[in-house]
């Protein structure tokens, strides 16, 4: 949170209210308050496909209020009526003409002398995964496939230990360039790829995740992706070349027991 | 007058055979200009093209002998495909469907206030609703039968591989449609002919049939897509299982909740259209009445919905984690990205037209002030619950975030903060209908204060007990954290029930100021087109994720789809179709409102204002109260009419 610029916005809405401000002047104010904080109010920008989705809930919201009362629309209506009529107002109305057409064409300019950019593209993070899974010269059925060391967790906790121990080499002797020494998603290597690799320590990543999807993940990286995981590349390679398949499962447990994230619960339905 | 017509019919007569001979001389004159070879000239008959006819002739006729029969697969549909033409004619087959299985709902309710209050005015209204579905009762037939047709012919084999599975289901589902069939006309036709309570039995009927219709079909559809009770290749074992499969439940209920409260919503499109197109102040007030009633069981049904729905996600989670993942994670989850937006909009909706609808009651000032935090806190949980959790972003966007989430609002992207915004929805829309309930009373009784301070603390408590639960939930892993969203429904459920039965009390012998129906804003009238037209594309949008989610499966997992139709559309694709078929679906319906427009056209007189009965004030449930002065007479007699026995009762037909 960028708390100096949520102040500011905030102070203004306190200072500006000591002025007699129109409906219409307020509607714009709250507008573009709401602009000033989605945009600049966090310390990581909000994509903008996000920007405009709530501006246009704001939009819609400020639309309602006004559209929900007999007197707020016509404090919204008088003014702009009085601006197309009335006489006195012939000079903002002619800058007004004005600036619409300038604006488009500044709009313009600008789209067009913007450095080219690779388009936006929505890529599907956690794409659906295979029912089966062809691996280590055995068939996996990822629906029903469990970390097979995971139950040493409670049963016998020093094994587990070790194998923690030893994922953690795994990881940081193949792993760490790319998603970084803590996990983070920002190894070495990154600046040159795109999608970035994962961040392990993003809630939105393995505690959503059984462990059968992770172990397809690094077995099959980037190759074995589905259409949907596209369009283009990611750099993960496929594991299952140069890790055999303890060293997976125990990589798997290290990163889960970094980053103190629980694997998604398989949820038994009865039926 | 009587000439043009002769000129009318005469006129096309002599143009067809001016032009008929004019074709004629032509081809006669082309016959003797055109160019013959010397060998025909000669007087030769044959020549080596016409022995190469004749044997063609021959070798077609040996072909057809021998043809073998072959099974097809797959048919085409010229121009858009077999696929699209299914779609969208099972998509309007649908909606028709909804529409007809929900109106009775309501109009069933309606009636049996009117029954129970002796008050005429719900009697009509009923009927009103009723009168609306004949005529879309005959199109979700025709498209029924459209559909069967279709699915024979454009997809034999599959269709017979449903038949092999579910045939047992066929004919309970003709002997029920019939029996839908006697009981819709009867209730329809026989209205103010039978004795009230037989008539009531009949809507009940009605209304038992039809649902079981519906399970039956629902059967169908969701075996498609959750199979069970079959074995590998696909032969079955127990037709019950197939029926009673994974989403048949969850579907059934999602269904009928959706369906009641599309039904409300369309319904309170139509009142909207006669409101915007009435002219005098009696039907104003009364479309009004009937708009507002409209919307009242279309907001009963969205708010449980979201429940519903996440119990049906659930239910497809357990049945496949892959097909989980595609709905949320994967190829569909831009879709449930439009589907919060459009959500948010109904709640939006639903909330403003209540706020509209203040405007029509004398005392609703007071309230007024307290639109603004409502509309806060609903343009907030709007916010919430439509942020995606995958982000659409630029490579800079996505490097800046450090990963495909955002640090702080991906903690709004996930269950917990969406469970919590929407419970909140729910509670700020209920406070909405709650402070439109009260603007027009005033309470006498002498803990009044009280009451509204407890009312007060219960929202409280509730709003509290949701937001705890949505921070705790950041706290614990998925498996619990899908439990937390029991309490934080019930909690406001239960709000809701105490707060009401607190009001109920509250209001006993309250002085009611004027509600003065027909004059509240046009712009409602929209409102209402708006939150019909938002609940139709969503139906739409939804079936296509329904049917998506197999992917290039006819059952999943069972029967491939082999057609050259055998992708998923894209989404950009799928929201063109859903719109065109949304959009035939206004027209046809439109075609039905005018119709049943026609109907009532013999009634005019407006009637005299009916005497409130003062016993029935007391049983008149929440929200449905009527407009003080009554309104365009239907045709129906109703049961009073029958009985004779209220002064308005006969005089309205002329
Ligand atoms: C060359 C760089 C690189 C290396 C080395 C690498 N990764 Fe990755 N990894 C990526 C990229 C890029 C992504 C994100 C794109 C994707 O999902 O394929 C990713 C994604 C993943 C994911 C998917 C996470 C999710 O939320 O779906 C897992 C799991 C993973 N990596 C594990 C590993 C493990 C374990 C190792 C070491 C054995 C490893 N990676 C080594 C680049 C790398
Ligand atoms: C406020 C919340 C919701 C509303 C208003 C809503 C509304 C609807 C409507 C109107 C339909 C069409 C019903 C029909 O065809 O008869 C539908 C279907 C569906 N909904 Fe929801 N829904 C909500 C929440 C959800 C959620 C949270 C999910 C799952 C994640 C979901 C999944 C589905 C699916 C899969 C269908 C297709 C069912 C079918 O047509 O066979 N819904 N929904």
């Amino acid at each position: 949170m960028n708390w100096i610029i949520i102040l500011v916005v905030l102070t203004g809405l306190v200072v500006l209210r000591r002025f007699k401000l129109g409906m219409l002047a307020w509607l714009g104010v709250w507008w573009f308050a709401a602009l000033v904080f989605v945009r600049f109010g966090f310390d990581v920008a909000v994509p903008m496909s996000v920007v405009k989705l709530y501006m246009g809930i704001v939009s819609l919201g400020l639309m309602a209020y006004v559209l929900s009362d007999r007197n707020r629309l016509k404090q919204v209506q008088e003014p702009l009526v009085a601006l197309l009529t009335e006489r006195s107002h012939a000079v903002l109305l002619g800058v007004i003409a004005l600036a619409i057409p300038s604006a488009v064409a500044a709009n313009i300019y600008f789209g067009m002398t913007a450095p080219a950019k690779p388009p936006v593209f929505g890529r599907t993070v956690h794409p659906a995964p295979p029912t089966e899974l062809n691996v280590f010269d055995k068939e996996f059925d990822l629906v029903s496939l469990d970390n097979p060391y995971r139950h040493l967790e409670e049963a016998e906790p020093e094994e587990f230990a070790t194998r923690v121990a030893h994922g953690r080499e795994v990881y940081y002797e193949n792993c760490f360039y790319c998603h970084g020494d803590l996990l983070a998603g920002d190894g070495m290597f990154i600046h040159g790829l795109n999608p970035i690799p994962t961040n392990f320590q993003d809630q939105g990543t393995l505690p959503i995740l059984q462990e059968s999807f992770v172990f397809w993940r690094i077995t099959k990286g980037a190759p074995g992706l589905p259409e949907e995981g596209g369009p283009w590349a990611s750099a993960m390679p496929a594991w299952e070349k140069f890790l055999n398949e303890d060293e997976v499962w125990d990589v798997i447990l290290f990163i889960y027991d970094f980053t103190g994230a629980r694997p998604r619960a398989r949820h038994e339905v009865d039926h | 007058m009587k000439k043009k017509k002769l000129l009318l019919f005469i006129g096309p007569l002599l143009l067809f055979i001016v032009s008929g001979l004019a074709i004629k001389s032509a081809f006669f004159v082309d016959g003797k200009l055109a160019y013959r070879s010397p060998a025909a000239e000669q007087g030769e008959r044959w020549t080596p093209r016409e022995q190469a006819l004749e044997d063609e002739a021959a070798a077609t006729e040996k072909a057809n002998r021998e043809k073998p029969y072959e099974e097809a697969e797959y048919r085409a549909f010229p121009v858009v495909g077999s696929r699209v033409a299914i779609w969208v004619v099972s998509q309007l087959h649908l909606l028709f469907a909804a529409f007809v299985l929900a109106v009775p709902m309501f109009a069933l309710t309606i009636e049996f206030i009117g029954y129970k209050t002796g008050d005429k005015r719900y009697d009509d209204l009923a009927y009103e609703f009723t009168k609306l579905l004949s005529v879309s009762f005959s199109l979700t037939a025709a498209f029924g039968a459209g559909l069967t047709f279709m699915l024979i012919a454009l997809y034999p084999k599959f269709t017979n591989y449903l038949a092999h599975v579910f045939s047992p289901t066929f004919l309970p589902y003709v002997l029920l449609f019939f029996a839908e069939a006697g009981f819709l006309y009867s209730y329809y036709y026989g209205w103010g002919k039978f004795s009230a309570r037989v008539h009531l039995f009949l809507g009940l009927m009605l209304n038992v049939v039809g649902t079981c219709i519906m399970l039956i079909a629902n059967a169908w559809l969701t075996f498609m897509s959750t199979p069970s009770g079959i074995s590998e290749s696909g032969a079955v074992i127990s037709t019950w299982e197939a029926v009673s499969n994974y989403t048949w439940m969850p579907i059934n209920i999602h269904r009928v909740i959706a369906n009641v409260a599309f039904g409300g919503s369309i319904a309170g499109a139509y009142a909207a259209y006669k409101f915007l197109s009435a002219k005098t102040d009696e039907e104003r007030a009364h479309y009004d009445w009937m708009g507002y009633i409209g919307n009242f069981v279309a907001i009963a049904g969205l708010l449980p919905l979201p429940f519903a729905g996440y119990y049906l996600a659930s239910e497809i989670y357990a049945f496949s984690q892959t097909m989980g993942l595609t709905m949320m994670g994967g190829a569909f989850s831009w879709l449930f990205i439009i589907q919060a937006v459009l959500i948010g909009n109904l709640f939006l909706f639903a909330n403003w037209y209540l706020w509209l609808g203040m405007g029509r009651i004398e005392g609703a000032e007071r309230f007024r002030p307290f639109i603004k935090y409502l509309l806060i806190v609903v343009t907030l949980c709007f916010m919430v619950w439509a942020t995606p959790r995958s982000i659409l972003a630029t490579v800079e966007e996505v490097q800046a975030m450090g990963g495909s989430s955002h640090p702080i609002l991906g903690f709004l992207g996930v269950m917990s903060a969406k469970n919590t915004a929407v419970n909140i929805l729910i509670l700020t829309t209920y406070i909405s209908f709650l402070l439109y309930r009260r603007s027009g009373k005033i309470p006498t009784v002498s803990w009044a204060k009280m009451g509204n301070r407890i009312q007060f603390g219960i929202f409280v408590a509730a709003a509290s007990i949701v937001i705890f639960y949505g921070v705790y939930g950041y706290f614990v892993e998925a498996a619990v954290r899908i439990k937390f969203s029991v309490p934080q429904v019930m909690s406001v459920l239960l709000a809701m029930i105490l707060v009401t039965i607190i009001d109920v009390l509250l209001m006993r012998n309250a002085k009611s100021t004027e509600t003065r129906w027909g004059k509240i804003s046009p712009i409602s009238q929209y409102v209402l087109i708006m939150l019909a037209v938002t609940f139709t594309w969503i139906m739409g949008l939804m079936g296509y994720l329904r049917s998506g989610l197999r992917q290039h499966w006819h059952v999943y997992g069972v029967i491939r789809d082999t057609s050259p139709d055998a992708f998923t559309p894209t989404l950009g694709f799928a929201t063109q179709v859903v719109s065109v078929t949304v959009i035939l679906f206004f027209a046809l319906i439109s075609f039905v409102f005018w119709l049943a427009g026609l109907s009532g056209k013999k009634v005019t007189a407006a009637v005299e204002p009916n005497p409130t009965l003062p016993a029935a004030q007391g049983l008149r449930p929440v929200g449905f109260e009527a407009p003080a002065t009554s309104s365009v007479a239907t045709t129906s007699g109703g049961h009073q009419a029958k009985a004779g026995s209220s002064p308005d009762s006969g005089g309205s037909v002329q």
